[in-house]
């Protein structure tokens, strides 16, 4: 596929020589993460559906580095919650995301997992920011398959802007505190 | 159809006398009322009649009526189709609002087992003999009946909404 | 108290403590979900196992409840649909539908044939959508990816017709008492006729993938296996009952929205196993096209998309703004004062899984009194544990995704 035009993600700012390029180490970290986030889609209902649609051929996230869908959460950087969680869900959300080892993000896609949605009821968490810290969020009830791919973007730009030592930082340590994480 | 209402309702009425009553025609299906504590044998009679043949639970679930007199609060709903001759039939079955409980039908129709879990979840109904009455739906943990009437719908915990907003004063404002 | 009543890792404890195995082997418990990746929703299910091999099973399930019947007693009539979409949302269409039917039953409202034919078309073509997706993850989960890929830009032509129609792609809440909200546009019949005509080669090819394919024909055949008997016993309806051989289907068993126009076949299989259901829903894909096709033939000429039922169906909004009478009606339905008789309704619909039935109980008011969905997948799921006894742990899961189990229709 000679024509097939291959399109490269610039390299951070810094200074070019002959030989050598010089850059901060965030940025390249940050561009190494941002551009290989692997999912690990916890999906529960409607939104899990179009998360499929997400994955599959016609919109293809795996344009965005995120290919290998890792359903451990061990090896996973991404935890992708889509779809309502009840309160009987929520310690096994909670649970997950606890497996997933640093740097992790959260994305919630749909209004279930960012509010609770349509369902105000006795049964359902209204919104998981209440178990776990989130990142992003992506309306919609489902979202659109674009929404989803641009939730992940947003993400992007997180990750690629996120110091190396955000993780370590007391400012963290309170967040996770707050969740009593650890 | 084959099957009329009437010979439905003499064959019963032959049978259990006064433990079926209330024979009418709803829209397209016909229904009737029964004693709960002839639930078993009545669906049993049901089934196996040569003749009736209602071999197939469609659908089983129970409803609530605080207003109504204490001996019949609560209301079991079985949904009964005959597809040899198409025929559908309604049986409902009141029962005591303050100690809801009917015999089991686990042992007639193997996929009443889950329905009647799902209707003591939701109203704490008790099936005498089921073999696994426990909840279903809801955390095992959970004390009361959320489908009864005065059960609210929201969770009185949260604290995304303000009520007074709303128009109303309860729980959490 | 019952042996059953103690949570099954406790039962299963005992077990393994009291028995071996022939060979002297202990047993194990195994804990699938309710997060499995190949489970495709929440389910939960604790496993008894010698081996590899399945003894005892016992499902958990109610990890999406989200209580649409307590929700369903405290909405107007028409706020409910969009609880219908949620249920089973590979078919919304088809739930949607039969919750306006019940509402037409209720109210004795009659629906023009032409709407009734826009309505055949979108439940076939939802219809579709639910086998498509069901086979094709089957296909995935024996371990060929390609069907899933091939088929599934399908579905998105489907999302495109469904968008056309009424905006929206996966939870559609579509249709209106009496019919539907706006006409369908020339678009939406371009779109129907195109996916008429690229659909049908693709699917084909699918199926060749497939149904001849020693693998999976190894995975498929004699796995999960259910008897006519125990299937009615258990409740099963649908396209997994019909696999097992008995031909009941609502659409023809008590036609609604006038399917009793078309001419179509039930297709059946033979032992109830996997390879069947399998076989039974490509071959409905099949008749639902060709449905779709009869239904476009037979239009009947004009545009009625609704009945003329001004209590019930809202007025355009232009009219709204100009017009005194269309503003009462439009101000009565929305504050869901219009009168509703006391009645009690039970209305099945041939849903993507079986019969999906609305049972109604009014009392007059803007709410019903009570509301009962009769969802297939919570009733056939019981007989889960039973289907996998004496299977291997990777049967169990392409059981699993043969059953179709949708977790939104079966924790409600």
């Amino acid at each position: 596929m000679s024509d097939s035009k291959i399109k490269m993600v610039a390299p951070p700012e810094g200074v070019v020589g002959e030989g050598f390029f010089a850059t901060k180490l965030n940025d390249v970290v940050g561009l190494a993460r941002a551009n290989s986030l692997w999912p690990l889609p916890f999906a529960t209902s409607c939104c899990g559906i179009e998360f499929m649609a997400t994955m599959a051929s016609h919109y293809d996230l795996a344009r965005f580095g995120s290919e290998r869908v890792s359903f451990s959460p061990r090896q996973a950087d991404m935890l992708m919650v889509m779809g309502t969680i009840s309160k009987k869900m929520a310690p096994i959300l909670r649970q997950v995301y606890e497996q997933m080892s640093e740097p992790r993000w959260v994305i919630s896609v749909g209004a279930c997992a960012c509010s609770g949605g349509i369902f105000d009821t006795y049964s359902v968490l209204q919104g998981i920011d209440k178990v776990i810290p989130v990142d992003v969020y992506v309306p919609g009830c489902p979202p659109r398959p674009e929404q989803i791919v641009d939730g992940v973007m947003k993400l992007q730009e997180l990750v690629k802007s996120e110091s190396v030592r955000r993780r370590s930082s007391p400012e963290y340590q309170e967040l996770l505190a707050s969740y009593n994480i650890k | 159809m084959a099957l009329e209402n009437t010979a439905i309702q003499e064959k019963l009425a032959a049978t259990f006398a006064g433990d079926v009553f209330n024979f009418q025609q709803e829209r397209d299906i016909f229904s009737f009322e029964i004693n709960a504590n002839n639930n078993t044998a009545i669906i049993l009679f049901l089934k196996n009649d040569p003749d009736l043949r209602f071999h197939f639970l469609t659908d089983l679930c129970g409803i609530h009526y605080p207003d109504n007199p204490v001996e019949k609060q609560f209301a079991i709903v079985y949904h009964m189709h005959n597809w040899y001759e198409n025929k559908r039939i309604r049986i409902k079955a009141y029962l005591n609002g303050e100690n809801p409980e009917i015999k089991t039908v686990t042992n007639i129709f193997l996929t009443s087992n889950w329905m009647e879990r799902e209707t003591y979840d939701f109203f704490g109904i008790n099936f005498i003999g089921h073999p696994q009455l426990k909840r279903i739906l809801n955390m095992d943990e959970m004390i009361s009946f959320p489908m009864r009437k005065e059960f609210p719908m929201e969770d009185g915990g949260r604290t995304d909404k303000d009520d007074r907003f709303f128009g109303r004063t309860i729980d959490n404002c | 108290m019952s042996e059953l009543l103690l949570p099954p890792e406790h039962r299963y404890a005992k077990i393994i403590k009291e028995h071996l195995n022939e060979d002297g082997n202990e047993l194990s418990i195994l804990n699938l979900g309710p997060t499995h990746p190949a489970t495709h929703g929440i389910f939960q299910n604790i496993l008894l196992m010698d081996g590899e091999r399945i003894i005892d099973a016992e499902p958990t399930i109610g990890y999406i409840h989200r209580a649409f019947e307590k929700i369903a007693e405290n909405r107007p009539f028409y706020q409910i649909t969009p609880l219908t979409d949620r249920m089973n949302y590979c078919s919304s269409p088809i739930n949607n539908m039969g919750w306006w039917m019940t509402l037409e039953k209720l109210l004795n409202i009659e629906v023009p044939k032409r709407a009734q034919y826009l309505r055949v078309i979108v439940m076939e073509l939802a219809r579709i959508t639910d086998h498509l997706i069901c086979n094709s993850i089957l296909g995935v989960d024996t371990g060929a990816y390609t069907g899933f890929l091939y088929v599934f830009q399908f579905r998105e032509k489907v999302y495109e017709i469904y968008e056309e129609i009424c905006g929206a792609r996966l939870t559609t809440n579509m249709g209106r008492i009496g019919g539907f909200e706006r006409d369908w546009s020339p678009k939406a019949f371009e779109l129907l006729n195109t996916f008429l005509e690229e659909f049908p080669p693709a699917w084909k090819e699918f199926e060749n993938l497939f149904e001849r394919n020693r693998i999976f024909i190894d995975r498929t055949v004699n796995v999960g296996a259910i008897s006519a008997e125990k299937a009615m016993a258990y409740g099963f309806t649908g396209p997994n009952l019909r696999a097992a051989g008995v031909d009941y289907d609502v659409r023809v068993a008590q036609p609604y929205s006038s399917y009793e126009d078309f001419d179509f076949q039930i297709p059946v299989g033979k032992s109830g196993d996997t390879y069947d259901r399998f076989c039974v829903r490509n071959a409905e894909v099949w008749e639902s096209l060709s449905i779709i096709r009869q239904a476009l033939e037979k239009m009947p000429a004009g545009n009625e998309y609704h009945a003329e039922v001004p209590d019930y169906y809202l007025p355009p909004k232009e009219d709204v703004y100009h017009n005194m009478e269309s503003l009462i009606y439009h101000f009565k339905i929305v504050m869901g004062e219009v009168p509703v008789p006391v009645a009690e309704i039970y209305h099945p619909v041939e849903g993507g899984n079986g019969e999906i039935g609305f049972y109604l109980v009014t009392d007059g008011s803007r709410t019903p009194y009570r509301l009962h969905f009769r969802r297939p997948c919570f009733i056939y799921y019981q007989a889960y544990p039973e289907m996998i006894k004496g299977a291997l742990l990777s049967d169990a899961i392409v059981i699993l995704s043969s059953l179709n189990v949708i977790a939104g229709e079966l924790d409600a």
